[in-house]
């Protein structure tokens, strides 16, 4: 089993990075190594500068020294071109880390008489290799010989047999190529470059041009299939590898607290997911943005990195705005925590925006990243487009464990937007803020419509913008619905009048019961007090009774003794003992 | 056919030496090849032939080998092989091709209106 996996892995085809941002995560490593790739676009679509980039990388970073061979721009203005990107070509040369080789072709000072190859040519090439040991070797333009030499057939068959020397030699080549009419390049080199054929295009579309690059092939190899993307600035080339590799991003079990301890509550009292998604949706004038700044005001106390992009607000004055709600975002700003960036919507196209909010995102490092709002992006019918740009963010964010924040503006009368059910899959926790208009004012409201992976609130919530910033109290939810604002504060006024009232009655019932209790016992008293006399009187009847019963019998033993003499003594004569008795 | 290849190094500044020395009339000729194939042989005769015919005296062939002198390809803007140059008389020219189609090797040396 390792064996055979061992042995794929030799016969993986190797790969020669680029260096080049966002390129080498597209094909999966970068160029093939030790054969041709032909770059094709039209004018002024960054194929030189794509060139350039490679081998000055490969210079730079990869230890790969390379041939630049020119054939339409000369050394001195190759050095100056590229100085606007950061390259110094004439210190790289001066350290034969690159050879700058211009190759001069003028139509007017030949005369073709007979059968030629072009040998000098390889024999040029040949020597600047070997002169500085290239691994990497561009051809720019190479077409351009076309137009110098008429003989075509020799042309072709000698451009044949300098790709194949290219990969006999096992240096890494980019050829770039004029993008023809029907074919990719005028002179159809892509019939002898066949392993890797990269096309660069520069598109406007309503006003805004977008720079977008494609793998259309690459032998040996997997490799993203979309178009990119990407960014020419002074730091070079940048592509955006968005959605190119699957969902596998790390997840966290951290929790980031919201800032506004009440939500945190209705979120398991911990938060959102560090990593996580989160949509804050509401109509317009609801609280956004506020909610958007105690995320962004919590994040900076914890010492994290802050990116905030408006399109709606400039920075000043969203700053000066969300002071009135007692945050002062500018201190962040000056400590470097927060940072902000502020673009129209419609000052590039999307793509660009994309690769902007990328770029600024790889340059900041940020933990925390805030679009507001994301909705601006839609003008006219694109949400297809929009949902795959915020698609691309998303999984841009998700894979660098970066928590988003977007706000979006739904229309006051429908519940969700098109633009949130676009989106609403992308979304780890949803949070809605929505109007609610009951006597004559109205109230924000704020509930949760999903959260993904932790238990939390089905609560609505009034939501309340104080100079202490934002505030959550729990709504009157009853029989007459949801009440918000002083429709809520009656409603407890009258609840509480309700309350006030039964404990007063039951405080009465208490007091009557109290009262009952102690006449009752008074009664039991004077009962008691009646018998004890009735009892007194009785026990002293039943005295009387029994001394005159007792005076009765002592008559009857005294009449009985008066009577009895005679007898007794004649009885006392026989029972002595009797008598003795009776005389005690 | 390497007679001349004597002069390695700075042969080109020598060379543009002995050209400013020439009268206008002399051509100085310069044919490079790539070494002994039979491309090269060819162009060489086919050019020594024409040479002697139009220009007995008047000129000066030296014949560099590129494989020798890969340096000299860059100094030289050469890209074909074999690649005549011909730096006097002005126009600068250019003739490349193994020397067979003699009419437009002619108009190359500006010799045509001789014919």
């Amino acid at each position: 089993m390792k064996k055979t996996e061992k042995k794929l892995l030799s016969n993986k085809l190797l790969k020669s990075p680029t260096g080049i941002q966002g390129f080498d995560e597209i094909t999966d490593g970068g160029l093939p190594a030790g054969r041709p790739t032909l770059v094709c676009g039209g004018a002024g679509c960054g194929k030189t500068l794509f060139g350039m980039e490679f081998l000055v990388r490969g210079a730079t970073q990869f230890n790969e020294p390379g041939v630049f061979m020119s054939f339409e721009e000369t050394n001195v203005e190759l050095i100056k071109n590229v100085a606007s990107l950061g390259f110094d070509l004439d210190n790289l040369a001066k350290h034969k880390k690159i050879i700058l080789e211009h190759v001069r072709v003028e139509r007017s000072e030949i005369e073709e008489t007979g059968e030629y190859n072009l040998e000098g040519l390889f024999i040029r090439l040949n020597y600047a290799i070997d002169l500085i040991g290239a691994k990497r070797v561009v051809l720019d333009t190479i077409e351009s010989l076309f137009s110098g030499l008429p003989n075509q057939l020799i042309l072709r068959a000698e451009l044949r047999r300098l790709f194949h020397w290219l990969k006999e030699k096992g240096v890494t080549a980019i050829i770039t190529g004029e993008r023809g009419d029907e074919t990719l390049t005028r002179q159809g080199l892509e019939e002898y470059v066949s392993d890797c054929v990269i096309m660069l295009d520069h598109r406007v579309t309503e006003q805004n041009s977008t720079r977008r690059l494609r793998v259309v092939k690459y032998r040996g190899s997997i490799h993203g299939t979309n178009e990119y993307p990407f960014l020419i600035d002074e730091n070079g080339f940048s592509i955006l590898p968005v959605t190119s590799l699957g969902l596998q991003h790390i997840v966290s079990n951290e929790r980031v607290s919201s800032g506004i301890p009440a939500l945190d509550k209705m979120l398991e009292g911990k938060g959102f997911f560090r990593g996580s998604t989160v949509l804050i949706s509401g109509t317009t004038g609801v609280g956004k943005t506020s909610i958007a700044a105690h995320f962004a005001e919590a994040a900076c106390k914890r010492g994290e990195r802050v990116l905030y992009f408006c399109f709606e607000e400039s920075p000043k004055q969203l700053m000066r705005n969300m002071l009135s709600i007692g945050i002062n975002l500018e201190t962040w700003v000056q400590k470097g925590l927060l940072q902000f960036q502020a673009t129209r919507p419609t000052f590039y196209g999307l793509e660009m925006h994309l690769a902007a909010t990328h770029k600024a995102v790889n340059d900041f490092k940020p933990q925390i990243v805030i679009l507001d709002p994301i909705n601006t992006f839609v003008i006219g019918d694109k949400d297809f487009e929009v949902k795959t740009m915020l698609m691309r963010i998303v999984d841009y964010l998700k894979s660098n464990l970066i928590t988003a924040m977007f706000t979006s503006l739904t229309s006051t009368d429908g519940r969700t937007a098109n633009n949130e059910n676009g989106i609403s899959s992308l979304i780890d926790t949803w949070i809605s803020l929505r109007d609610i208009e009951l006597s004559g004012e109205r109230n924000r409201g704020m509930y949760i419509i999903k959260s993904r992976g932790m238990a939390h609130s089905n609560q609505i919530r009034e939501f309340m913008l104080t100079n202490r910033g934002v505030e959550l109290r729990d709504v009157y939810v009853g029989a007459s619905g949801v009440l918000t604002g002083s429709a809520r504060i009656a409603q407890k006024a009258i609840e509480n009048a309700e309350v006030l009232t039964r404990t007063h009655d039951i405080e009465r019932k208490k007091r009557e019961i109290e009262r009952k209790r102690k006449a009752l016992e008074a009664q039991i008293i004077s009962l008691y007090a009646n018998f004890d006399s009735e009892e007194a009187e009785a026990k002293k009847m039943i005295e009387t009774e029994q001394d005159s019963i007792k005076r009765l019998e002592q008559d009857k033993i005294e009449m009985a003794e008066s009577r009895k003499d005679v007898n007794e003594i004649i009885k006392t004569n026989n029972k002595p003992k009797k008598h003795k008795i009776d005389e005690s | 056919m390497k007679e001349k290849k004597t002069k390695i190094k700075n042969a080109t500044k020598e060379f543009d030496l002995t050209v400013a020395d020439k009268g206008p009339d002399k051509y100085m000729l310069r044919l490079f090849i790539t070494g002994a194939t039979s491309r090269s042989v060819q162009a060489l005769s086919n050019l020594k032939k024409i040479c002697e015919e139009y220009l007995e005296g008047k000129y000066e062939l030296e014949v560099v080998d590129l494989y020798q002198n890969p340096s000299l390809a860059k100094e030289e803007q050469i890209i074909a092989a074999p690649t005549l140059i011909k730096k006097l008389p002005l126009p600068f020219r250019r003739i490349i091709g193994d020397m067979s189609d003699k009419e437009k090797v002619l108009k190359g040396l500006d010799l045509k209106r001789i014919v």
